[in-house]
């Protein structure tokens, strides 16, 4: 029978581990991109790391724990909770069509 | 060991001797005994297992769900809206590929309310994945769960036991208790594949896209389709499968021989009543009575409902002159399951050669109304005559209208 090792098993069934990209470049799904004020933001503005509302809040992990916090767009769906949770308004949702190039 | 018992019992030895790891079940009728004969043997130290108490049969099957993908095995029981309630579940830990077991105590379903004996229940869960067995009497039921372990193990998909609620889980009947001994070498200790493990996370069964997809190394993993369609595959597979875990069984116990169909006096047949679980016994005495009027006709057991063994079902039947299917259980708007899915094994392999039996079908027995043998006569010998029926609709045994 061929389902006696663990290749075989998990090919079965819908198998995956965590990290980035597991469901592909989910980034391709976002219509708003979430775009960071480095005048605004609290770690980026003091050069030191603090706060990380953002980095706590994003359900995708894309954010990253550093001065200044980086968003990776590649998988950033684009949901929005970061900006609705930052204190300090440091980012906005802008449409991705304006990042298009005519 | 030779022991007179209950079918429920009988089902709960079975799962005893299989060594299942973890038992999570929720009573209701017909199934009940089963469960606290289970309870009882792990509370007493018996049965080395855990018995988790849920709140519900969506919790008990979840349990086993989480049990089997952490690499245990495991059991669990229901009946009729019990096994409704589990619907969901139950697609689950087939689309999840998980072997357990489930012993269905079949019941008829509600609306109106019921507590008795129909297949409703199970085969309204046809379609779900799971492999359905049907045992006719307390042997076949334990014998039936250990054999249920190691099929599903096998092909990886679970399997339902089911038996007829009162007729079979509430009668006495003697049967062998297999030897544990021989059991243990018949049935080693599961060995998943691949189970949980906390060292190295996963995820399992996660939102699955229409279409294929990398995974975080970048190797293309399938998509949903391509997992169902293995799912089908490996329901295929577990047709042989079942023949070589029941050789397998014979050649420890004696027993077997007979995965997909029981057939009784059907060599020198011309026409042959079938049916699922204990009826087909019941009709052996129907036909021994009309057989010693002359009537040609014997009775075949479906043993093996899903996977459906077509190929071997069509082979088994397409020479007679008629078949005449008694079921406790219908296509509301159609006609019986079993019905259809023996006429569509036989369009396929007889389609262009000519002849083929015809196929009447009778509903009885609906909510446990009762199942006489002069209605199962009367029923057999109108129907073993050359004129075959007039079309699709089905014919109701022991309907009593009112005004």
């Amino acid at each position: 029978m061929k389902k006696k090792n663990e290749g075989d098993y998990c090919k079965r069934i819908s198998f995956s581990e965590a990290g980035p990209g597991d469901a592909g470049r989910t980034g391709s799904w976002r219509v708003l991109r979430p775009v960071m004020d480095p005048q605004t933001c609290t770690p980026a503005k003091r050069n030191a790391p603090s706060c990380y509302i953002c980095w706590l809040y994003c359900p995708d992990g894309v954010i990253s724990r550093t001065v200044p916090p980086k968003i990776d767009y590649q998988y950033c769906k684009g949901c929005g909770i970061c900006a609705q949770e930052c204190p300090t308004k440091a980012i906005v949702m802008v449409e991705e069509s304006s990042f298009i190039k005519e | 060991m030779q022991v007179i018992e209950s079918g429920n019992v009988a089902a709960a030895l079975g799962v005893k001797l299989a060594r299942a790891q973890v038992v999570a079940a929720y009573p209701i009728t017909p199934q009940t005994p089963l469960t606290e004969k289970l309870s009882e043997l792990i509370e007493s130290g018996q049965m080395e297992a855990e018995y988790v108490p849920v709140e519900s049969e969506h919790s008990a099957l979840a349990v086993c769900i989480a049990a089997t993908s952490a690499g245990a095995r495991s059991f669990t029981a229901t009946s009729a809206n019990g096994l409704l309630y589990m619907h969901e579940q139950i697609q689950w830990a087939a689309g999840a590929r998980l072997p357990l077991v489930m012993c269905v105590v079949n019941r008829g379903v509600g609306a109106p309310w019921t507590v008795w004996n129909d297949h409703q229940d199970s085969i309204s869960q046809r379609d779900t994945g799971w492999i359905q067995l049907y045992a006719n009497d307390h042997q076949q039921i334990i014998d039936t769960t250990l054999k249920a372990f190691a099929l599903a193990e096998e092909v990886m998909v679970p399997v339902m036991v089911c038996y007829d609620g009162y007729l079979l889980s509430h009668t006495y009947m003697p049967f062998d208790v297999p030897d544990a001994g021989l059991v243990d070498r018949f049935l080693p200790p599961y060995r998943p594949a691949y189970s949980l493990d906390p060292k190295r996370p996963a995820n399992l069964n996660t939102v699955t896209l229409p279409d294929v997809r990398p995974d975080i190394r970048g190797n293309m993993t399938h998509g949903y389709m391509e997992i169902r369609h293995l799912l089908h595959e490996d329901m295929l597979e577990a047709i042989p499968a079942l023949a070589r875990v029941d050789e397998k069984f014979k050649a420890s116990f004696g027993r077997g021989g007979n995965p997909y169909l029981e057939g009784y006096r059907c060599e020198d047949a011309e026409y042959v009543a079938v049916s699922l679980g204990s009826l087909s016994y019941h009709l052996r005495d129907v036909v021994d009575a009309l057989r010693n009027e002359g009537v040609k006709v014997g009775v075949m057991s479906v043993h093996l409902y899903r996977p459906f063994p077509a190929q071997i079902v069509a082979e088994a039947l397409k020479g007679f002159k008629g078949l005449v299917v008694f079921e406790k259980a219908l296509s509301y708007g159609y006609q019986g399951t079993l019905t259809s899915d023996l006429k569509s094994a036989l369009y396929a392999s007889t389609w262009n050669a000519g002849r083929r039996p015809f196929v009447i079908n009778y509903i009885l027995g609906l909510g446990g109304r009762e199942i006489t043998s002069p209605d199962l006569y009367h029923a057999l010998k109108q129907s073993c005559t050359p004129d075959g029926p007039d079309g699709n609709e089905t014919r109701w045994i022991g309907l009593k209208f009112f005004g």
